[in-house]
């Protein structure tokens, strides 16, 4: 996105420069612009998905026929758990705080981040740590091979790539830990006068609820991971039986951080994607005040379902029985967003660009991945589908088409402002259809699979699995493609400033504080705080 | 309005509050099993007699079969220069219960000897059903001079056992181990 960013401010914010924004290198490592460091944020996750995409893609390679034919079980498991731990932690997450780095001081009128260098360190800490994640495929043992979830007590027998994965996860943590303190900060402290929070465009809002979260469950993570580090290494027998720990222990705390963080991954997306409906649609959101009380009932519930992970671990019914009601429960504030969402496009004068196809297919297809979430719940259905292709299957379409598909709604909605760009429309349909169909060709016959008994994490299955997971196979390859072609043809372009110049409101129905500056952004932007209208979304001098 | 030193300080402190809890967390499951038995997780653990108060308990063996009591006596022969006696010479016991008694052993010749204890039963039907899961007789030993031992028989007598025998003698000898008898 070099085109945005080398044109440094002209005119109006020629003064914001002062003579000595660093260049070259120094730009991108001593990065203090959260513009900056959102971009590197977006670049970082970008690479990670495609680390992770061909992780996924030798998985489905080894999958395709039946028989061992590519890689051995434990190089497998490897590919399993690193995919997962990849995805979630590499691309998913550093993905949302991109866009949060990038859009959040726009929207509310804010000149940066709270806290510029704490910015600056959290995104460089995510480059150990992501190397140290990678480069364990290359540690005796290979890489950790225990699940994305990192079971007790596999991970206290194996070799040194787990403490390598340990790290990495407390590396990740305390990053993510600091860039949500700095986004409540800057929500908090740092408004334009006249945006009031309940003004705050919905990412913000979003954002905001996700950031209490991410300081709420990550030092939980920490805590379980320590005691794994320490069970290995200091004698603790926390998760140790023979020491008098219990292994399911370890599924508690884990899941005590693991249920907030699928909605630390989706709430983002939610934001985006109540942006981008109105915007396309022609109308305000619908129950806007409704779309965030939602957003923190879901926050607050996803305190008190985590054991429904854990079904098959031996809970008593009273236990599986109020897991499964509060975990039914969290579908009514997820319903009233959707509702809101259809209700806001209802009457709307739509039209289809990149964006609203994503923002729609995001809320078809996320709501596919939501139903399979609510047949999960059940306990009775769950103890025959646990850890099986129908949990695969339900996790990628809320993960892949519920996250990603925000993300790609949001990349095409902001990378006109971004870099000044606009993208060739024809090539951004190809891709969504592209996506959409490759995404359903993989991911809907692992429903089939899972109801007939396929399990997860197997590197081989029975015959009768074989038709289904072929064309998982070939689906999985087009989808990666997609994004090849995304990244080259889509992103490359716009970065290197090929193409039309893009107004500095592109969008004609689009609302809110970004699209008061220029495309691209300058370097610097509401230096001094704006002065805002009644609604808080436009600039009145 | 606070600063933003103040609010990070605080956000600070609820993520070291978080990462605290993480740990809390073991002691308070703990003390939440103990509370309801949620730990408990077989019918068989949760109605056993020795429950606490109904709920969390240690598992009851239920192999015991209580209904009957066999006598079962100890025997040794002492086929040479050395003392070789039961600590117990009879014990009434349940079939499935898991019983240790032990042996006396002295060496009192001048030279180191190798031996080995060879068991016999009576009534003979009784062999296929006494289980011992530690036994000395498992073992050659070679002692010294002098050396004492006191040696385990640890048994259990299998419940299939037919319901005449009342009583079992269980006989060891020693025997030399290389030695001419």
């Amino acid at each position: 996105m070099s085109a945005v960013l080398d044109t440094h401010g002209h005119g109006d914010h020629a003064h914001d420069d002062h003579g000595h924004a660093p260049s070259g290198w120094k730009r991108w490592v001593y990065a203090t612009n959260h513009k900056d460091i959102g971009t590197l944020y977006l670049l970082f996750s970008f690479t990670m998905l495609m680390i992770g995409g061909v992780l996924a893609l030798l998985i489905r390679a080894e999958l395709f026929q039946p028989g061992l034919q590519l890689v051995n079980p434990e190089l497998f498991n490897q590919f399993t758990t690193m995919h997962g731990l990849i995805m979630v932690f590499g691309a998913i997450m550093p993905a949302f705080v991109g866009f949060a780095n990038w859009m959040i001081p726009l929207q509310i009128g804010a000149s940066d981040m709270a806290f510029a260098r704490m910015n600056n360190f959290s995104f460089w800490l995510m480059i150990p740590a992501g190397l140290m994640l990678a480069g364990s495929f290359f540690m005796p043992g290979g890489a950790p091979a225990a699940g994305w979830t990192l079971y007790a007590p596999l991970t206290l027998q194996m070799g040194p790539s787990m403490d390598a994965g340990i790290f990495a996860m407390h590396i990740l943590g305390a990053s993510s830990i600091m860039g949500s303190i700095n986004i409540i900060v800057t929500i908090l402290n740092m408004r334009a006068p006249g945006m009031t929070l309940m003004k705050m465009p919905m990412f913000a809002w979003t954002w905001r609820i996700t950031a209490y979260l991410l300081i709420a469950v990550m030092p939980v993570l920490a805590g379980a991971i320590t005691m794994t580090l320490t069970d290995r290494h200091f004698g603790t027998s926390f998760f140790n039986p023979a020491g008098g720990g219990d292994p399911v222990m370890y599924q508690h705390i884990f899941w005590f951080f693991g249920h907030p963080e699928v909605y630390i991954m989706i709430l983002p997306a939610f934001g985006i994607v109540s942006q981008i409906i109105p915007a396309f649609a022609r109308k305000k959101l619908f129950g806007y005040s409704s779309m965030v009380y939602a957003t923190a009932s879901i926050a607050i519930l996803s305190f008190i379902v985590w054991a429904h992970h854990m079904y098959t671990t031996g809970m008593p019914v009273t236990g599986q029985l109020f897991f499964m009601y509060a975990t039914m429960l969290i579908s009514v504030p997820t319903g009233v967003k959707v509702f809101n969402w259809v209700a806001t496009m209802w009457r709307g004068s739509m039209t289809f660009e990149t964006p609203m196809l994503f923002a729609v297919g995001f809320i078809f297809v996320f709501t596919m991945g939501g139903f399979t979430g609510l047949i999960l719940s059940m306990a009775p259905i769950d103890l025959q589908l646990q850890d099986g292709y129908y949990v695969v299957a339900h996790f990628h379409y809320v993960l892949v088409a519920g996250s990603l598909f925000a993300m790609f709604a949001g990349a095409y909605y902001w990378m006109p402002k971004w870099t000044g760009v606009m993208y060739k429309e024809s090539r951004g349909k190809l891709h969504f259809w592209w996506t959409l169909i490759a995404f359903n060709v993989t991911f809907f016959p692992m429903h089939f699979l899972g109801l007939a008994g396929m399990p997860r994490r197997y590197a081989d299955y029975p015959m009768q699995f074989a038709d289904f997971n072929a064309i998982a196979s070939v689906g999985a390859f087009f989808f990666g493609f997609a994004q090849v072609y995304f990244f080259f043809f889509i992103v490359l372009p716009c970065m290197l400033g090929k193409g039309e110049k893009a107004a500095q409101q592109p969008w004609e129905g689009a609302e809110g504080l970004e699209w008061e500056v220029p495309s691209p952004a300058p370097h610097h932007t509401y230096e001094t705080p704006p002065k805002l209208n009644a609604d808080a979304n436009k600039v009145i001098g | 309005m606070q600063t933003n030193f103040q609010l990070m300080r605080k956000l600070l402190m609820v993520s070291l509050g978080m990462f605290a809890f993480g740990y809390m967390l073991v002691p308070m499951y703990e003390a939440f099993c103990l509370w309801t038995g949620s730990n408990v997780l077989s019918l068989s653990e949760r109605e056993s007699k020795n429950s606490m108060n109904g709920r969390a308990s240690m598992p009851l063996n239920t192999q015991v079969d209580t209904s009957r009591t066999i006598s079962v006596e100890f025997d040794t022969n002492v086929r040479g220069p050395w003392h070789f006696s039961p600590m117990t010479r009879s014990l009434n016991v349940h079939p499935g219960e898991l019983v240790t008694v032990m042996f006396e052993f002295e060496n009192i010749q001048n030279r180191t000897m190798s031996a080995q204890a060879i068991p016999s039963y009576a009534p003979q039907q009784a062999a296929a059903h006494f289980n011992k899961i530690e036994c000395f007789c498992f073992n050659q030993y070679t002692l010294a001079p002098g050396e004492k031992k006191l040696w385990p028989v640890t048994f259990y007598i299998n419940p299939k056992m037919s319901k005449d025998v009342k009583t079992i003698t269980l006989s060891y000898t020693f025997f030399e181990v290389g030695a001419s008898v």
